[in-house]
């Protein structure tokens, strides 16, 4: 290729020279000027822009939904050394939306297989695998050998982790999330400022925005209420678009830190916080797709990471040591309901007294999300999905009626009724509230959870099932 | 839908996001009109509109997932006309007409 300047090579000179990534740059000047030209060449990226990516280091926590696309950017950019955290393997579930993996390559490790696929498009950056997931031991050792770490992890535990040694090493984060149909967007901590200073505006942390983890039994997880693929990788890409620009702007340098006389930082330094949130649908009617950028706050003087008192709550030491406890602080789903065992019966036994006809007549509810449902179930179950049977049974509190209204298609008399769901915990709530209406007659009718729900009797009676 | 107080009324738009839309009849947006002032004849607040929504507006009798203890749970962001309601005075701001008021459920899924 005969560019202007490409004899002088685009390692050399400029954004502090040497280092052992400049000098692999080296060897393939031409190559590099030729890959990078379409992306040289926008106003704002220059040789300048892409020598501080070439010499820019990225850490990627996650290597799934969004990771995978954040990866194929980051890599596809030039960014010279690029570091993927991540211990699981690849499974057949993750490849809808998993792109940076392959049928070809189901059971390597993550890291790996995301790897391989990175040096297909692009050899020339460095790759740095940790096969293990990201720990309150491991974290700052990880993430101080970089300029810049990206959350695309899939769990509150570790968000929290990542932000909190991300405040205390100065690094900025550019967080993402999505289940389902939504995503989020947030670039944190950027430009970094040390911990406790707040004479002026700064760029907040992750706890600024989100004080306090949501309670367990509000949170759902992809493997369980769904994702689809172009929503999580929409959000994986905007996470790349957001890191390649701070690494251009130098973003990602920590503010000087004046002696305590000095004035305050001007507010021109903070860049607005912005959340973007996502929204999509399958359904037309429910609404339009959107983009809503959200203004945050700029960092809290009270956030236990980065306000005021936070040098004395949140050290690299405690962290290490276990304090904060993260477990604790995102405390791990409890059962809420355990039923009399009279109440209860196992999948197996259900299985076996209705081959031999000893239970007779019965209703079998299933309650069950539609969708879950619609992969199988137990030959004759009613599909009253959780959410709906708890609506009516609040409709039937209040205006009064029997649960024929509660429970569509479901015979009169006292046939005993047995109620199943994913793993057991919403049938057993469902008995209780089907007991509190009445509808056990009281006691004549008997009214009982199939312990451990569709995946009790996936690995009890029928292995074949399609449980998801 | 009409507030049972009687009096002026203020129309908002009141919008739902991630999930939360689930316990709204599955409506991202509702417009509402809501009483101008509360019982005691004070301008309506944002907790006023979070107690009206409890009250005429949620179908889903799980308000554990929307309200813990009378206050909004944690892992719900609240937005006036797209900031945080933090930089607005949270519960105790006054509801003016037009305003639109954002519930947002924190996602942490990747
Ligand atoms: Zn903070």
């Amino acid at each position: 290729m005969e560019a202007p300047g490409a004899t002088e090579g685009l390692g050399e000179g400029g954004a502090g020279g040497g280092g052992e990534a400049g000098a692999d740059f080296g060897a393939c000047r031409d190559e590099e000027f030729e890959r990078y030209s379409r992306q040289m060449i926008v106003p704002g990226v220059g040789r300048e822009g892409q020598l501080r990516l070439i010499y820019s280091r990225i850490l990627i926590i996650g290597a799934g939904g969004l990771g995978c696309p954040a990866a194929q950017y980051v890599a596809g950019a030039g960014v010279g050394t690029i570091g993927i955290v991540d211990g699981d393997v690849v499974e057949m579930s993750n490849l809808h939306r998993q792109v940076g993996h392959a049928t070809s390559r189901l059971g390597m490790k993550k890291v790996d297989s995301l790897i391989s696929h990175l040096r297909d498009i692009n050899p020339l950056p460095a790759y740095v695998p940790y096969t293990f997931p990201v720990t309150p031991e491991n974290a700052a050792d990880i993430i101080s050998g970089y300029d810049l770490v990206m959350d695309c992890t899939d769990n509150p535990t570790t968000r929290y982790l990542i932000s909190d040694v991300c405040v205390l090493l100065c690094k900025p984060l550019v967080s993402a999330a999505s289940v389902q149909k939504s995503g989020q967007l947030i670039v944190l901590n950027c430009p970094p400022t040390p911990q406790g200073r707040v004479d002026g505006k700064y760029a907040p942390c992750y706890r600024c925005c989100f004080k306090k983890p949501p309670p367990p039994s509000s949170m759902v997880s992809c493997g369980e209420a769904g994702i689809m693929g172009p929503v999580v990788g929409l959000m994986g890409v905007a996470q790349a678009g957001e890191a390649i620009k701070i690494l251009i702007s130098s973003l990602h340098l920590p503010q000087p830190s004046p002696p305590p006389s000095f004035p305050p930082l001007a507010d021109q330094n903070l860049i607005q916080p912005t959340l973007l949130i996502y929204t999509y649908d399958l359904s037309s009617a429910i609404g339009p797709y959107s983009f809503r950028p959200l203004k945050m706050s700029p960092r809290k003087k009270t956030c236990f990471a980065c306000g005021e008192n936070s040098p004395s709550t949140l050290t690299l030491e405690g962290i290490k040591s276990g304090t904060p406890n993260y477990e604790q602080f995102c405390a791990l789903p409890v059962p809420k309901h355990t039923l009399p065992s009279e109440e209860r019966i196992s999948a197996r036994v259900f299985h076996d007294m209705r081959e031999k006809g000893e239970i007779g007549r019965h209703v079998l509810i299933d309650t069950r999300e539609k969708e879950h449902f619609s992969f199988g179930s137990i030959e004759g179950a009613v599909n009253v999905p959780f959410g709906r049977l708890l609506m009516r049974a609040a409709e039937v509190k209040r205006d009064g009626g029997d649960e024929s209204g509660m429970l569509p298609g479901v015979v009169d008399g006292d046939a005993p009724i047995f109620v199943v769901c994913r793993r057991g915990l919403d049938s057993q709530e469902a008995v209780e509230k089907l007991k509190e209406l009445g509808v056990d007659k009281g006691g004549r009718r008997r009214i009982m959870d199939i312990a451990g729900g569709m995946n009790a009797w996936k690995e009890e009676v029928d292995p074949s099932f399609p449980f998801v | 839908m009409a507030s049972s107080v009687e009096g002026p009324q203020i129309p908002i738009s009141v919008d739902f996001s991630g999930g939360l839309e689930m316990l709204f009849s599955n409506q991202r947006r509702h417009s509402l009109s809501i009483a101008a002032n509360d019982k005691d004849g004070n301008p309506s607040t944002i907790a006023f509109l979070i107690d009206h929504l409890c009250k005429n507006l949620m179908k889903d009798p799980r308000s554990e997932l929307f309200v813990l203890d009378g206050h909004i749970r944690p892992g719900i962001l609240v937005l006036i006309n797209d900031a945080d309601w933090e930089l607005e005075g949270e519960e105790e701001y006054e509801l003016k007409a037009g305003d639109n008021v954002l519930f947002v459920s924190t996602l942490h899924g990747g």
